[in-house]
């Protein structure tokens, strides 16, 4: 009789992770069903169109490109930096526990808040306008709590016998970071950035918030140009009512998941290096 | 001499990077706050708050929020039926049951199933799971709570089971030897052991979840319409709080207006919402932590 509902409990168990498994199986089936038919190089290098069959998806996938670029840009130096004085300076302050538990607060923050408060600041306070510089800015101070969590993660697992034998060769503590621990540590770092990169590359809401351009007939040339981005342009198409719009919709998705998928591809083989790297 | 300054300037800067953090928190506030005040000056608070009709946008507005609080409420409460009875299974089935060689295949796929873009959802609601539902519940309507509720459960059960598993793998063996040694079964010793002694640690993580729910945003904005709409009918179109927002920041309401500042007030009320779970999930995770330690 135990044993009976042991294995009940087994296969019911089980039974919820082939349900979770078979829906990013059907999720992927159905978006390769609807999409496939209109990827194509047309579609990649089209810009957008009021008509469905000649619509592509250059122009917000160049935005994508240009805000995630911008971001990248913003949040390595401000997340490093961080996350090396809460590691290695401020570890017993109060002030660097407040600052902790702040930014572990902040990393549960629903996106679409950080889109009001990038409009509220950046495009108007600080009058950046509905830019690339304004979006990035947005989704950089979005993914900051990751980068600042995995980097500090990256920090810890540099061994303190490194530091020590620098510190034995009158090195100073910055000599020895710069020089020692955060060269250690840069695939480490760089793997937890791109991975939180990826993460605000399909973010919609912050940036639609922000007043990011859902019709865009050009690709952005600056920080300063008005922009749409992949997410976007498919909520666009979904959202609208002919059939062909939602095909477009479908490829986009597909577009959108090749480009996470290179992304995660570099990360894992950052990762990969990184781990052999810290062999004894 | 000049390195000593020069470290006492490096390490001063540092700070300041790190001291971002509580000024984005400052500037979320802020920003809420000052429109919030604003909108507050026109339309009182009890009305806001307990006011049943919500329509901003019409000739004659009326600024009752609580058909958005119900959607929401509703869209997540959906999503939870789904995401913490799965997720707690898998947690207890990759903690205690499932061999190293599973758990190092599963753990990836369901990295994959969190990573997934929310439009991406999104549309999987709108296009297969509602279409495949209204097979199902003839009645349905084409915008509905169901199914955007039911893709936001699986999306939030892979949070749900990482943490909850995490929280499983800290309890220490002795426990569950002890449980053997009395001749409980494995499922015995999991659900009358394991869970009650990680059971603020799987609080914190089901908290988390809800309030993931209540601030995701483009599922609801493409799946569940555009209605703002007291029931607790999840077979018709409804508004959440967050597509509200997506609503207004769409189209070409100009900015210091009254029906532009609605969305700061409503921002107000989804930031307080989601930072008082966020509190009460991180106390309860502190507390786990002692707990083993």
């Amino acid at each position: 009789m135990k044993q009976r509902a042991d294995l009940v409990f087994r296969v019911l168990a089980l039974g919820t992770l082939v349900f979770a498994l078979a829906t990013l199986g059907a999720l992927l089936v159905d978006v390769i069903g609807d999409g496939a038919g209109r990827l194509d190089w047309q579609f990649v290098t089209s810009l957008a169109s009021r008509r469905p069959e000649n619509a592509g998806i250059y122009h917000a996938l160049a935005g994508s490109i240009w805000v995630i670029t911008l971001t990248a840009l913003l949040a390595l130096p401000l997340g490093v930096a961080a996350a090396v004085y809460l590691e290695e300076y401020g570890t017993r302050s109060r002030a660097a526990r407040f600052i902790e538990i702040n930014i572990a607060n902040l990393a549960a923050v629903p996106s679409i808040i950080y889109g009001l408060l990038g409009l509220g600041v950046f495009v108007r306070l600080m009058g950046m306008g509905r830019s690339v510089l304004a979006g990035a800015c947005t989704l950089a101070l979005l993914a900051l709590p990751v980068v600042i969590l995995s980097t500090r993660e990256a920090l810890r697992t540099v061994p303190g016998s490194i530091r020590e034998g620098s510190y034995a060769l009158g090195a100073t503590k910055w000599q020895t970071i710069w020089h020692q621990v955060l060269p250690m540590a840069m695939p480490g770092i760089l793997t937890g950035l791109i991975l939180s990169l990826s993460r605000a590359i399909g973010e919609t809401a912050p940036l639609i918030t922000i007043g990011a351009l859902t019709y865009i007939p050009f690709a952005p040339d600056g920080i300063w140009s008005p922009f749409t981005v992949l997410p976007i342009q498919i909520f666009n198409w979904v959202s609208r009512p002919q059939a062909a719009f939602k095909e477009n919709a479908a490829a986009g998705i597909l577009v959108l998941m090749a480009l996470l998928l290179t992304m995660n591809a570099i990360a894992v083989f950052l990762r990969d290096r990184f781990q052999r790297q810290n062999r004894p | 001499m000049r390195t000593r300054r020069l470290e006492w300037v490096i390490e001063r800067a540092l700070f300041v990077c790190a001291a971002l953090s509580v000024l984005t928190t400052a500037g979320i506030v802020m920003v809420l706050a000052v429109e919030t005040v604003g909108f507050l000056r026109e339309v009182s608070i009890g009305e806001f708050l307990f006011g049943t009709q919500w329509t901003p946008l019409f000739a004659n507005p009326r600024f009752g929020v609580l058909p958005l609080v119900a959607g929401t409420v509703l869209v997540s409460l959906i999503a939870m039926v789904v995401a913490l009875p799965m997720g707690l299974l898998s947690a207890i089935y990759l903690s205690e049951y499932a061999p190293e060689g599973l758990r190092r295949v599963v753990k990836p796929i369901l990295e994959v199933l969190a990573g997934v873009p929310t439009v991406v959802y999104g549309f999987f609601a709108l296009l297969f799971v509602t279409p495949l539902l209204q097979r199902v519940i003839p009645g349905m309507a084409g915008f509905n709570a169901l199914s955007p509720g039911i893709v936001m459960g699986i999306m939030i059960l892979p949070l749900v089971s990482s943490l909850a598993e995490d929280a499983m793998r800290a309890v220490p063996r002795g426990l569950r030897e002890g449980a053997y040694a009395l001749g409980a079964t494995r499922m015995q010793t999991s659900l009358q052991v394991v869970v009650p002694a990680a059971f603020s640690g799987i609080t914190a993580a089901f908290i988390l979840a809800v309030s993931r729910a209540v601030g995701e945003t483009m599922i609801v904005a493409i799946a569940a319409g555009q209605q703002p709409r007291l029931t607790a009918n999840p077979l018709v179109p409804l508004e959440t709080m967050t597509a509200y927002i997506v609503q207004v920041s769409l189209g070409d309401t100009p900015q210091g207006t009254l029906e532009y500042r609605t969305i700061f007030a409503v921002g107000m009320l989804l930031f307080l919402m989601t930072f008082g779970l966020n509190l009460v999930s991180t106390w309860l995770r502190e507390r786990f932590r002692e707990e083993y330690s």
